[in-house]
């Protein structure tokens, strides 16, 4: 089946993770399988840290914060397995938001490199 | 004869097509072979076994569209042996899913759908030819990337579904029927292939009602049509079209389909479109309209869609119920609301009322801000005449 990554975009509060209401928390634990369910399969999870920690690398320059500063920040990624475009925005449409949404995009590869 | 091949092709154009064909055959081989004992049964037999190859010539062709669109996984999909309607209403929801840019909906349906060439897009929307070729290009780059489906959706998803192609439909109308700029007002390559989609879709989706809301809109619209302008080309106003030259039957079509849906259940957008078309197309003159019940459906418009474009349509309504000092004052209020800042409509519905109030300084002002929003000849030349009634020009 093909693949989408499901980016999930959230408004940031000051305390991060330990803001996160327990019921999404809860919500996020139960996805694999609402989403087995619906006949898809998550294939990785990516949850990141807060973007005030992420350092930006443009030509030679460094600087603080994210790449593109957004009123919503990337907050995590989840990689699905759909069957097409349809299948994928009812699956996205599972992952639970607290302040925001999330964009579906179709991957054109996923890889986990094994250590040599 | 037709009606034989027809029910094979169940599509006019095709049978005639078939028929004609047919004919020529006759001609080719009888004066060689000498007459049939049955020539209308031979004329028939051969016009129908012409239209099945036809057929068959573009189910193979519908049937490789899925791979030019995508790979299609075929996954709980049974092609019935009876696709063809299926396979055009796969085609419109392909091309009208809500995951395109509105822009790309319209230029794909009307390349891959209705089959016009990419030039002639190009032209009806006043972009150049490459940049419509980019434009459908990244579309079905798109359609192929995020594998957008070649299907009808399930019941769930139809309703919104159906409103994304329908919003397609309606703004291919809307853009043959006022063109933005240049000279001609109506394009009646866009217009007929709007009007044709409707149909196409009330007959493929029956129980729909904003189906049928939409094509009794267009119908309206269609029925008027050739009372929009004047001998010189000049845009006439409802008041001043001849009524006497609103085709009649297509009104009455359109009021069935909008009686229909209204006992249906609760109304959605087009059909309240519609229902408010075909009072004014149904009404013997300009002031014997009923008002108060357009006012009314304006009510119930504003509710279930509500944009300022509706609002200052309601205001016309309200001025020819309340008088147009009440409606001036709505028309202040949706000024205030600055979203049709730049709509010429705007300044020449206020310049409008104040010419009724009497208040011919304040009017000629609007009428001169309409003017220089405007890009449409037709338009302009009546706000013009319109301005030259009230004060200077300049």
């Amino acid at each position: 089946m093909p693949q989408y990554a499901v980016l999930i975009f959230e408004r940031e509060t000051p305390g991060g993770v330990a803001d996160i209401p327990p019921e999404v928390m809860r919500a996020h634990e139960e996805l694999p399988a609402r989403i087995a369910e619906l006949g898809g399969r998550i294939v990785a999870g990516l949850a990141l840290e807060q973007s005030t920690t992420a350092t930006a690398i443009r030509d030679d320059l460094l600087t603080d914060g994210p790449f593109i500063e957004t009123k919503e920040a990337l907050a995590g990624i989840f990689v699905i397995e759909a069957r097409d475009l349809d299948h994928a925005l009812a699956l996205a449409r599972l992952t639970p938001i607290v302040s925001g949404g999330v964009e579906v995009r179709p991957l054109i590869g996923f890889e986990i490199l094994e250590p040599s | 004869m037709l009606a034989a091949t027809v029910r094979v092709t169940r599509d006019l154009d095709a049978a005639e097509e078939a028929v004609q064909e047919a004919y020529v055959q006759a001609l080719r081989t009888w004066p060689r072979d000498g007459v049939p004992d049955r020539p209308g049964a031979w004329l028939t037999t051969a016009a129908r076994r012409t239209a099945l190859n036809a057929m068959r010539r573009r189910r193979t062709l519908d049937a490789k569209l899925p791979l030019l669109l995508g790979p299609d996984e075929g996954e709980g999909e049974m092609v019935e042996p009876d696709t063809i309607p299926d396979d055009r209403l796969r085609l419109v929801f392909t091309c009208c899913h809500p995951a395109l840019a509105l822009e790309a909906r319209v230029a794909l349906t009307l390349r891959l759908v209705c089959g016009l060439a990419t030039p002639d897009i190009a032209h009806a929307f006043l972009v150049s030819e490459p940049t419509m070729a980019a434009r459908l290009t990244r579309a079905k780059k798109k359609i192929t990337a995020a594998r957008i489906s070649y299907r009808v959706p399930p019941a769930a998803e139809l309703p919104g579904r159906v409103g994304a192609a329908l919003t397609v439909v309606h703004l291919l109308y809307a853009a043959g029927h006022t063109a933005r700029s240049g000279e001609n007002l109506v394009r009646d390559e866009l217009t007929d292939r709007a009007l044709d989609l409707a149909r196409m879709l009330r007959l493929l989706l029956p129980a729909d009602r904003e189906v049928a809301g939409l094509l009794a809109l267009l119908l309206v619209h269609q029925a008027r049509r050739a009372s929009r302008t004047d001998a010189d080309g000049r845009l006439l106003r409802i008041e001043e079209q001849d009524r006497s030259a609103w085709d009649r039957e297509l009104i009455a079509e359109a009021d069935r389909l909008v009686v229909g849906a209204l006992r249906a259940g609760p109304p959605g957008r087009f059909t309240v479109q519609a229902a408010i078309a075909a009072l004014h197309a149904q009404a013997p003159s300009y002031p014997e309209t009923d008002w108060p019940q357009i006012r009314t459906l304006y009510d119930e418009l504003l509710r279930i869609w509500p944009s300022p474009v509706v609002a200052l349509n309601r205001a016309v309504a309200v001025s020819m119920v309340d008088g147009p000092a009440a409606a001036l004052a709505e028309v202040e209020a949706i000024e205030r609301d600055g979203r049709l800042a730049g709509y010429h409509y705007l300044p020449a519905t206020r310049a409008d009322l104040l010419r009724r109030l009497g208040r011919h300084e304040e009017a000629a002002e609007a009428y001169r801000t309409a003017l220089a929003l405007s890009d449409n000849a037709a338009e302009q030349e009546f706000l013009t005449d319109r301005l030259r009634e009230t004060g200077p020009l300049a």
